[in-house]
């Protein structure tokens, strides 16, 4: 019944889902932070640029983004990320793309749970003479995030189906395979279900843990 | 509840799915004196929608030759688009009269549809820099970059056989390749001589690029009919030999390829058992 | 202006600023000359690649608008089907009965926890598979089924958001007035909820648009986005200057969508005449992913 899958790597697609969900994430949480500090900052010029990126990111579809990540930063630009082959920089490249995506929405929910930090801790921390960069790093920073486990899971698991766009410049990951089967293979239903059973495996139990996650962390008030 | 409203949101929403998709739905052959051919929309020289709205390109003055020799006046002609992989699809179900799309015979393919002609013979090859001197040879062409089209047959083939040591990358169309070609992130493109003859004949690239010259396959292009429809197939053939005769064909490949200064193959036996041998 | 996150800027502070400004000014400058000069090498910036969509109105008329309608004709398509089958999954995830409620609940969490991309493809091949639909529609249904699978989902939850922001004393009221389970729904809660989940939908409609690309680059479906292919096979693999004035055209467009939702929620949020309720544009985002997001306490309003 599973002949179908004979000589296709299905596990290996997945694999590379993974691998890209896991550094886009790392990347887009360290971009989104800079981001949402930008926001707040007393630096008109960074504040006006932070709301700017999130503006236009966020209202272009991520597969304009991916695109251009691979026609103009390196067939024309020629940034190839320090890689040689076509392989690895598609995905280093898809990994760029999906960061400068992702970190819009991470920028967003950081920025809301800053928003949740109350008056007084910040009053306080600005009472014992703390600069812009302390009271952000030290003191409301640290709460925001314990706020916002559950909006970033969230984020998370949305970056986990958006990398199936990485598809549209040929890195080989789960959708890329499926459409490569269902041109060659005729069990259409049994493979699309073999492509689902692998999100929900990915995506369910994401959503599962990081709500536990994120009841725990919360700072209760 | 008050009933009325139903049935008035869901027409709304009924016809507004009517009206959205049921414009397009070109007639048949059966609609009067129209005919329906599919071509390529997307490739200069070959097949091309142009800003006015026109087509241009050698399958396209071929189906316009042909559709006059079958008594068609040239406002007739209903152009529409046969992507590669939907060509079968739109001869089984009607949507199209015939095909002149790039269409090269072969043996799965005349399982589900019928061929008329050959009406040209093309070859699959490689177009590079025209200063890249390095490339003279397909054996050349390992540790290379090379691009195509999201599977395309061409590029594996080079990949598979000639040089299993090349590098491919895929794109949606051959304008995202010719962009690295032209920036040097891609050193070869690869596909059928003529579709990469007629975006080097473009004004933008005049000297720019060219053809390897490398014949890595023979591809007979045919013009396809709905299976069966043997009346219609040697209606077209006779079309496409007159066509050779009186010189409208030769003036059709160098209005097309010459400027790409590609050296043409001579004119395919039309319909004679040379081309039909190949499959058995 | 100030903060709360930091002091009315002194002499000092004032100096530290201008100092970050220009530096920060410098980083954007060096990035946007190292863009400019690597596209002019590269020969991308003539102007004969550019002029045909400054020049040649028939570029508009001929590729882009066709391919922006289609754009506009799937999502809304989508929307519309979507709506009605949303309102119905997300009322049956709040019904009385166990197996209803856990019916729509596993259709709800099943869509919402795959790509749309995966959704797309899918129907793309099934239509082909099973269906006698002529080649040339085929990918347009497929995206259309595609959206209309996942956002028929998200659009439950913005439904069961919407009418559990509404007061509680709405639904005691109806029911001390004697109404059933179902007029209660059909009479007060969901009249309400409409306009309290309107900056949602809206919201969702970017999402929707957005996703539309997707049928542009994976199934040959001839939107937006797939226009940039006739348009660089006519000017020269002008491939840079079509994508990017088609990004700029989906950015304008979103642009215009998001700002109405805000302004939607602006006016919902200070409006008299309503209860006040309201899913906020932003929470599709939250309700777009598997797991229970609906009936957290509304965040307080933003501060700065």
């Amino acid at each position: 019944m599973f002949d179908f899958l004979q000589g296709y790597d299905v596990l290996g697609a997945f694999w590379t889902t993974v691998q890209l969900t896991l550094w886009s994430a790392i990347g887009s949480l360290l971009w989104g932070t800079a981001l949402a500090a930008m926001r707040v900052s007393p630096v008109p010029v960074m504040r006006g640029f932070g709301t700017w990126y999130v503006n236009v990111v966020r209202n272009i579809p991520l597969t304009v983004i991916i695109i251009f990540t691979s026609l103009g930063l390196f067939q024309t630009l020629g940034v190839s990320l320090g890689a040689g082959t076509f392989t690895v920089i598609n995905f280093r490249l898809a990994v760029l793309g999906l960061i400068a995506y992702t970190s819009a929405f991470v920028c967003e929910a950081l920025r809301s749970g800053i928003n949740t930090v109350p008056l007084g801790q910040v009053e306080a921390a600005r009472a014992l003479g703390l600069g812009f960069t302390q009271v952000l790093g030290l003191i409301v920073l640290p709460q925001a995030f314990r706020s916002v486990v559950g909006p970033l899971a969230n984020v998370l698991i949305a970056l986990t189906k958006n990398t199936t766009v990485a598809a549209a410049i040929g890195v080989p990951e789960a959708a890329l395979l499926m459409r490569e089967m269902i041109e060659n293979e005729a069990q259409l239903i049994l493979i699309s279900a073999v492509f689902a059973a692998g999100f929900l495996v990915l995506t369910l139990p994401t959503g599962l843990f990081l709500g536990w996650v994120s009841r725990k962390a919360a700072v209760r008030r | 509840m008050k009933p009325r409203k139903v049935p008035a949101a869901a027409t709304a929403v009924l016809m507004l799915a009517l009206a959205a998709t049921a414009c397009g739905s070109g007639g048949g052959s059966d609609d009067g004196k129209k005919v329906t051919v599919g071509i390529k929309f997307d490739q200069p020289g070959v097949g091309l929608k142009t800003p006015d709205g026109d087509y241009e390109g050698f399958d396209v003055d071929v189906a316009r030759y042909v559709a006059g020799q079958l008594g068609y006046a040239p406002s007739d002609i209903v152009f529409k688009e046969a992507k590669s992989a939907d060509r079968e699809t739109l001869l089984q179900r009607g949507d199209v009269d015939f095909i002149v799309a790039s269409y090269s015979i072969n043996d799965e393919r005349r399982t589900k549809v019928d061929f008329a002609g050959p009406y040209f013979l093309a070859h699959q090859d490689v177009l590079v820099r025209a200063g890249d001197d390095s490339i003279t040879s397909p054996a050349d062409l390992n540790g290379r970059k090379l691009c195509s089209v999201t599977g395309s047959t061409s590029a594996q083939n080079v990949k598979n056989e000639l040089a299993p040591r090349a590098q491919l990358q895929e794109y949606g169309g051959y304008s995202e390749c010719l962009t690295g070609l032209e920036n040097g992130t891609i050193d070869a493109v690869t596909t059928d001589d003529a579709i990469l003859a007629g975006y080097a004949a473009q004004d933008h690239f005049k000297g720019k690029f060219r053809l390897g010259g490398f014949e890595l396959s023979d591809e007979l292009y045919g013009i396809g009919v709905k299976k069966g429809d043997t009346e219609l197939r040697s209606d077209i053939d006779t079309a496409l030999r007159k066509m050779v005769l009186d010189s409208a064909w030769q003036r059709a490949v160098e209005a097309n390829f010459g400027p790409a200064g590609y050296r043409s193959e001579p004119p395919p036996g039309i319909g004679a058992p040379a081309a039909e041998t190949p499959a058995g | 202006m100030s903060s709360v996150l930091y002091d009315t800027p002194g002499p000092r502070a004032r100096r530290r600023s201008i100092l970050y400004t220009a530096g920060f000014l410098l980083v954007l400058a060096a990035a946007a000359w190292w863009v400019v000069t690597g596209l002019a090498e590269k020969g991308q910036l003539e102007w004969s690649r550019w002029a045909p969509f400054f020049t040649d109105s028939r570029v508009w008329t001929t590729f882009l608008l066709p391919g922006l309608e289609n754009t506009l004709i799937a999502a809304a398509l989508a929307l519309v089907i979507a709506l009605p089958l949303g309102a119905v999954l997300g009322i049956a995830r709040m019904s009385d009965h166990w197996w209803v409620r856990g019916a729509a609940g596993t259709v709800v969490e099943f869509f919402r926890a795959i790509p749309v991309l995966i959704l797309m493809l899918f129907a793309n091949a099934a239509y082909a598979a099973f269906f006698d639909v002529s080649p040339e529609r085929r990918p347009l249904y497929a995206v259309v089924t595609g959206l209309v699978l996942y956002n028929a989902s998200v659009l439950a939850e913005v439904v069961r958001a919407g009418i559990l922001a509404l007061p509680r004393g709405q639904s005691d009221a109806a029911r001390a007035i004697g109404m059933r389970k179902g007029q209660t729904m059909r009479y007060v809660l969901l009249p309400q909820s409409v306009t309290a989940m309107l900056p949602a939908i809206v919201s969702q409609m970017v999402v929707i648009v957005k996703d539309t690309a997707l049928g542009g680059a994976m199934l040959g479906f001839s939107e937006l986005l797939a226009s940039v292919r006739p348009i660089s096979a006519n000017y020269g693999a002008n491939t840079i200057a079509s994508f990017t004035v088609v990004a700029v055209i989906f950015i304008v467009l979103n642009f215009v969508l998001t700002s109405f939702a805000a302004r939607l929620e602006g006016r919902l949020r200070r409006g008299r005449r309503s209860t006040g309720a309201v899913v906020a544009a932003d929470a599709v985002e939250e309700l777009a992913t598997p797991g229970e997001h609906v009936g957290h306490k509304p965040e307080p309003p933003a501060r700065s």
